[in-house]
């Protein structure tokens, strides 16, 4: 016997998702529509080229964005080199023995300590043990081992998306294994390996725990010349001004967020529309 | 004359038993065909030929394969010289996502066969000649290979290998994703290329056995059964099981 379609008991669970589906972006809209509506007015060429001034309550925010971009840039140089060139060995090379699968474990783990941690192993490794000082350089090691792991398996993942076809058609033409991995797997593993990292940055950029007792200052009355400086960071300066200045403007405060909002967002934009551009390039 | 011989050759994987003393004598410049019902270890055998089965970890081989009088499991062979010499076609086309022209310039570039424009034109040009494709191809050498249809891709798989210059070539199953006429058409190539290579050629349609190969080995559980010339396979073979599976009755 056929059956009338019971509308109403389709429409249940359909009405559940779909709620549940806005009330995820309620929040993220929200957010923007306030940043942007509060702090949009103070933004301008000479909030984000000058100097703070009248103990942060006027001036720019320039050297919060500078050290902000120092950290990710020195971040950039010694994260990537080592978490590609390990997910390489771990993906292409590792055999499957007791080592392979204790650092397997251990980088699915580290990926879950909270962040707070890092800072304070920095604190104690690189700004105390090394004696590298509350600097950029201090900070960019310690966002690099927070952000290791991510990099390690997100490249490991886009080297595991190049079909195990070409490998084997590759070494069948007598091609050793580092040059198949140089001219067929990696080539084709790109457009992975860049989208990730690019969300990578992204992740990076908003970071404060981990460059809050390494790398970040209160208040620095000059501009940043070398990687064993202290600097001022825009998560930090964004929290500062906003609980420990009295009398801070509250268009400027919304304004160093609306900053950090678009150089976070920015960076992930970059993200998708590399995505999409692979995508369309995408061949197999 | 002799080119490959195999000499009670054992592979395993982890602690499956899967070739069991493997004895076989192939000819050079002839098509040797294996046959046998799917998962008795048909690709294995071949994977073990040109070593490319050494990519899986877990694999590990006992007694020898002797090619041109070199064991190449004998730990001073290059591998990658094993599979230069014993060139090797897929089951499904495995080209590059890149253009028919570096398809086959990629091996003989990273090779150091051949590093002008023109000597490498000329390589191409001459490969694809040999499986018949340059006519249908030469006005797009420079567009995606993956953009030809399957059998002109299983050609141009061919036509790579054959570029590298071997003196052996393997394949397994190559007309299993094509249909009657392309496997007509390919398996006209592979009768040709007899004269210029040894050829072994896995394959689980015994018709195919029986229309292009000169000697037939019958694999079953691991082991070759029976090896015998194509002909006396197919009309007279010697043991119960070989005439069962040709027939069509064996029963695993
Ligand atoms: N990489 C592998 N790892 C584990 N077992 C395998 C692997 N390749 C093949 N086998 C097993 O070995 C047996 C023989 O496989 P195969 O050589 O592919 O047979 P055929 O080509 O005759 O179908 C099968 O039981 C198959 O499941
Ligand atoms: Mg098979």
């Amino acid at each position: 016997m056929i059956k009338l379609n019971s509308k109403f008991s389709q429409k249940i669970p359909f009405f559940f998702l779909y709620a549940a589906t806005i009330l995820t972006i309620i929040p993220v809209i929200t957010i923007i529509f306030v940043i942007i509506k509060n702090g949009l007015s103070a933004i301008n060429w000479e909030f984000l080229t000058s100097m703070p001034r009248d103990g942060m309550r006027a001036g720019g925010i320039f050297p919060a964005i500078l050290g902000t971009f120092f950290i990710i840039l020195l971040t950039i140089i010694f994260v990537f080199p080592i978490g590609i060139c390990a997910a390489i060995y771990l993906n292409e090379y590792a055999k499957n023995n007791l080592l392979t699968r204790v650092i397997n474990l251990a980088i699915i783990n580290l990926a879950g300590i909270p962040s707070v941690v890092y800072g304070l192993f920095g604190l104690g490794v690189f700004v105390i043990f090394f004696k590298l000082g509350v600097s950029v350089v201090s900070g960019a090691l310690t966002l690099s081992i927070m952000e290791l792991p991510v990099v390690i398996t997100t490249t490991r993942s886009a080297l595991n998306s190049v079909p195990y076809s070409f490998r084997e058609a590759s070494l069948s033409l007598g091609i050793s294994r580092w040059l198949t991995i140089r001219h067929i797997v990696l080539p084709n593993a790109v457009p992975g390996i860049l989208t990730g990292s690019i969300l990578s940055i992204a992740r990076i950029s908003g970071e404060t725990a981990p460059v809050l007792f390494t790398a970040s200052a209160l208040y620095v009355s000059y501009l940043p010349h070398s990687m064993f400086d202290q600097v001022m960071i825009l998560p930090y300066h964004l929290y500062v001004i906003s609980t420990q200045v009295p009398n801070v403007r509250k268009d400027m405060i919304y304004a160093t967020a609306f900053v950090l909002l678009i150089l976070v967002l920015g960076i992930s934009c970059i993200a998708i529309v590399a995505r999409i551009y692979f995508k369309r390039r995408k061949k197999w | 004359m002799l080119k490959i011989k195999a000499n009670n050759f054992n592979l395993y994987y982890n602690d499956f038993h899967v070739l069991k003393n493997i004895n076989i004598d192939i000819e050079e410049k002839k098509i040797t065909a294996i046959i046998g019902p799917s998962g008795c270890g048909k690709s294995s055998f071949l994977k073990s030929i040109n070593r490319i089965n050494d990519i899986v970890e877990y694999m590990r081989v006992n007694g020898e394969i002797i090619i041109s009088g070199q064991n190449i499991y004998d730990k001073r062979v290059d591998v990658n010289s094993v599979r230069k010499n014993v060139g090797m076609v897929f089951q499904r086309p495995n080209l590059f996502p890149i253009s028919i022209y570096e398809n086959i310039s990629f091996g003989l570039k990273i090779n150091k066969i051949a590093n002008n424009k023109s000597t490498i034109m000329a390589i191409v040009e001459e490969s694809l000649s040999s499986v018949m494709l340059l006519h249908d191809v030469k006005d797009k050498l420079y567009k995606s290979a993956l953009l030809l249809t399957l059998e002109q891709q299983q050609r141009l798989c061919i036509a790579r290998v054959l570029a590298i210059n071997p003196q052996i070539i393997l394949f397994d199953e190559p007309c299993s994703s094509l249909d009657n006429v392309a496997t007509k058409k390919i398996e006209e190539l592979i009768m040709k290329l007899r004269e210029k290579y040894t050829v072994v050629l896995v394959t689980h349609n015994m018709q195919q056995a029986a229309r292009i190969s000169n000697d037939t080995a019958v694999m079953i559980c691991g082991r070759i059964i029976e090896f015998a010339s194509t002909e006396q396979i197919f009309t007279c073979p010697s043991k119960k099981e070989t005439e069962s599976y040709v027939t069509g009755r064996f029963m695993i």
